[in-house]
């Protein structure tokens, strides 16, 4: 029995905080943030480089053929980072293909994937908002697809989306195919930017893996999500206990002050023990079936919630340092924003949870 | 991650279940009195199911440390509801405090009998003027020839009028600062010299008491770790409150709240169908998912020597599951309706630990308030967790009371 990480993944998780401190330096994050362009090609391929595109892809692949856990703590490196780019949705093209493509389909994208040349994101919200699959209402006949979605990740880019269809399956679009258009959205998180793709009579090749698939990426989203706003949450109460120990008010440090302490203390505690949950959902996607939704719907509610209330109180303990767009604890809490609204807000994973439960 | 325990350990799962039905054949709703419990726990300890760090000459099993098999047999003790925890705090503080610290005449004398529930202990560290700062405690003994001679008063003292004995901190050395003038001393209860008056709590019921000295005495050598070491060996308890507890007891009583959503009717349909209710149901279903994968946690980093990566884990158990044991019962007091506007019955200590047993909510909502406070406060849980957990300054006086 052993519910902890192992060398590999403590190497991993290393080897990211390094790729991230040294490509994305403090002045460069901020760049892209005023700018509002998250893909970076140089971040980019030096993610690719270190092999973050290709983790869970099967060796054979040219992956690293790694599980969802190894992936979902690469994740965590991210959200801490705040690392701009189209990590999510490319990690979610590439598990949709794993868990619901054919030998033909993972042959031609899973290897272009796993290197980063090809881009992969997937268009899962409906414009009436709905994530899930049961709520998908973008129709496919007769190989054309007919629709919209909206807060696609760098769907402008994407040499393959992956699209949520009615019925509950998915299908692949390949990027610049007949009939796609895009128009961006000004996003909260300004460190992965998001489009509506419009679909009129394109192209598009059914993955056979179905309703069962779907909820599959769903299930990894959310673990991603968590993971995602893990990180960033521990980072933001870092940063303010930072903050604390060096801001000076009434003679001391702010961190003097009790209830600046408990504060902190109480983001701390109610945070910490959100970490197994991730953990747990990302090992139940691969070892115990039955849980896994369960776990994953508990994690994605929990985690990014709990992650943004931290976010919250960071900025109310940078006083009104913290209120200004100068301040970087912003680029922490529009995350942690994102990861709690992108594949549905807590009360519909909360939902879920009541269901699976059979209450 | 490998979240199984392994053939070996489900083998032995299955024989401590085996031996929990034939040892054990009552179920969850039994009435007990304490010679069938004895009888229980001395069977137990005889395949070495239990007080398994603690030598065989003193009563103990004495099994080789072995954090998993440790797991198993709570969860299965607790799964049903097996009342085995006799005599706790003498069982969870003192004893392994003599183990570490006593006499060896001391540990000859009074561990055998506490593990068997023949001596029962109370903790008497608190008195009106010492809570959270425990160390401005007044409580005095002085000695005369071989005897300590004890004036003062403690008080919140669990168990006071059941106990034997107390083991407690009282100021021997006049002189010594705060902290060095503590000795931790041994006394019987049932002397001329000690008062035990019950203090009625807030539900109604007495479990604490407060207790006058009024030159009560004790043996010269009835002080464990040598004078003015009392504070020193307060804190060994400390090191012994390692919180690996199964989270079975936050399921069960999670469980508990579930039918209780299931029973209870909103607008005539069970209100666990209600859609608010059903969020907060899930909501409470997250936390307790949060304790019981940080037992997880904890237990695997124990089983392959990984504590450094559970300090945190550890700081915050208390003030988090004090928070989530909280939340369960403020949904239930919902759940229960116009209920809640009868008085409590008092349902006890060994319930809340165990999750056994009937539950009377309103109890159980008023009882839950005792976690915020005894055994070191949310304040000070917090004060912990900042300071030694995120590094934050120390309070300008208040905090080294730690406990
Ligand atoms: C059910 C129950 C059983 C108990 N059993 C025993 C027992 O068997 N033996 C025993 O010795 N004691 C026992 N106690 C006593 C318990 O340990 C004390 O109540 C506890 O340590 C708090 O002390 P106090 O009551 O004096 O509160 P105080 O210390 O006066 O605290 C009052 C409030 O002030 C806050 N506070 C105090 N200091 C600080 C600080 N530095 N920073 C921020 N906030 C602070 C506290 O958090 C609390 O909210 C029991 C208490 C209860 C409720």
């Amino acid at each position: 029995m052993h519910f902890g990480l192992n060398d590999d993944q403590q190497l991993l998780q290393a080897t990211l905080r390094e790729y991230a401190a040294k490509e994305l330096l403090p002045a460069r994050r901020r760049e892209i943030f005023e700018a509002g362009r998250a893909f970076d090609p140089g971040l980019w391929q030096s993610a690719a480089d270190v092999g973050v595109t290709g983790l869970v892809i099967p060796q054979r692949y040219g992956g690293a053929g790694l599980e969802l856990l190894d992936l979902a703590l690469a994740f965590e490196v991210l959200g801490e980072a705040a690392m701009p780019g189209p990590f999510l949705g490319h990690a979610l093209a590439a598990l949709a293909l794993l868990c619901g493509g054919s030998a033909a389909q993972r042959e031609r994208w899973l290897p272009r994937l796993a290197s980063g040349d090809a881009l992969g994101s997937v268009a899962l919200c409906e414009l009436e908002g709905g994530w899930g699959p049961e709520t998908w209402g973008v129709r496919e006949a007769d190989g054309r697809l007919h629709g919209a979605k909206q807060h696609v990740e760098h769907a402008e880019r994407a040499d393959l989306l992956v699209v949520g269809v009615a019925g509950g399956g998915l299908v692949l679009v390949e990027g610049g195919a007949e009939g796609v258009s895009t128009a961006s959205i000004d996003g909260i998180d300004r460190m992965r930017n998001l489009s509506r793709v419009e679909f009129v009579g394109t192209p598009a090749e059914p993955l056979p893996g179905g309703v069962e698939a779907a909820r599959r990426v769903r299930d990894a989203g959310c673990v991603l999500l968590a993971a995602d706003a893990f990180g960033a949450a521990w980072k933001l109460i870092r940063l303010t206990v930072e903050y604390s120990l060096t801001r000076e008010q009434f003679g001391t440090p702010i961190a003097q002050f009790q209830s600046v302490k408990h504060q902190l203390a109480n983001l701390a505690a109610d945070t910490e023990p959100t970490r197994g949950l991730f953990w747990y959902a990302a090992h139940a996607f691969d070892h115990l079936p039955a849980e896994a939704e369960h776990a994953a719907a508990v994690a994605k509610a929990h985690v990014t919630d709990r992650a943004v209330q931290v976010g919250r109180g960071a900025v109310e303990l940078h006083g009104g340092i913290g209120f200004t767009w100068e301040c970087d604890v912003q680029f922490w809490v529009r995350r942690c924003m994102f990861d709690r609204a992108w594949l549905g807000l807590p009360r519909e994973h909360l939902a879920r949870v009541a269901d699976l439960g059979g209450w | 991650m490998d979240l199984s325990f392994g053939a070996e350990y489900e083998a032995f799962r299955d024989e401590v279940k085996l031996f929990v039905s034939e040892a054990w054949p009552r179920g969850a709703d039994a009435v007990c009195d304490r010679a069938v419990q004895l009888a229980f726990v001395v069977a137990a300890v005889e395949r070495g199911y239990l007080y398994r760090s603690i030598p065989k000459k003193y009563g103990g099993s004495e099994q080789e440390f072995d954090s998993l098999r440790e797991s198993i047999i709570v969860e299965e003790f607790d799964r049903a509801a097996v009342p085995w925890r006799l005599g706790n705090q003498g069982v969870g503080q003192l004893v392994p405090t003599l183990l570490e610290v006593g006499d060896e005449w001391q540990r000859e004398r009074f561990i055998r009998p506490t593990l068997r529930g023949e001596y029962v202990w109370c903790q008497g560290y608190s008195e009106p003027g010492a809570g959270s700062d425990l160390a401005a405690l007044r409580s005095s003994a002085r000695l005369e020839g071989d005897e300590w001679v004890i004036n003062g008063h403690k008080i919140w003292t669990s168990d006071a009028e059941d106990a034997n004995f107390m083991f407690g901190m009282f100021r021997t050395e006049r002189e010594a600062s705060k902290h060095a003038g503590i000795s931790y001393l041994l006394l019987e209860m049932d002397q001329p010299g000690v008062d035990v008056r019950p203090l009625r709590q807030i539900n109604g019921a007495t479990h604490f008491h407060e207790v006058f000295f009024d030159d009560a005495r004790t043996p010269a050598d009835w002080v464990v770790g040598g004078r003015g070491q009392g504070w020193r060996v307060a804190r060994v308890n400390l090191k012994h409150e390692r919180n690996l507890g199964s989270g079975q007891a936050m399921r069960r009583r999670f469980h508990q709240l579930l039918d209780l959503a299931q029973s209870a009717r909103i607008d005539g349909r069970p209100a666990s169908r209600d859609p608010v209710m059903r969020e907060r149901l899930a909501e409470l279903e997250c936390l307790v998912r949060c304790v019981e994968t940080t037992s997880l946690r904890q237990l695997s980093a124990v089983a392959h020597g990984e504590e450094a990566d559970i300090g945190l884990p550890l700081l915050v158990a208390k003030l988090y599951g004090s928070e989530v044991m909280d939340r369960i019962a403020g949904l239930a007091y919902d759940l229960i309706g116009a209920d809640g506007l009868l008085a409590p019955t008092d349902s006890g200590w060994a319930d809340l630990q165990s999750g056994a047993g009937e539950i009377d909510w309103v109890d159980q909502y008023l009882f839950v308030l005792a976690m915020r406070i005894a055994g070191g406060s949310s304040n000070i849980q917090r004060n912990l967790i900042g300071e030694r957990g995120l590094g934050l300054p120390r309070d300008l006086r208040a905090t080294d009371v730690a406990r």
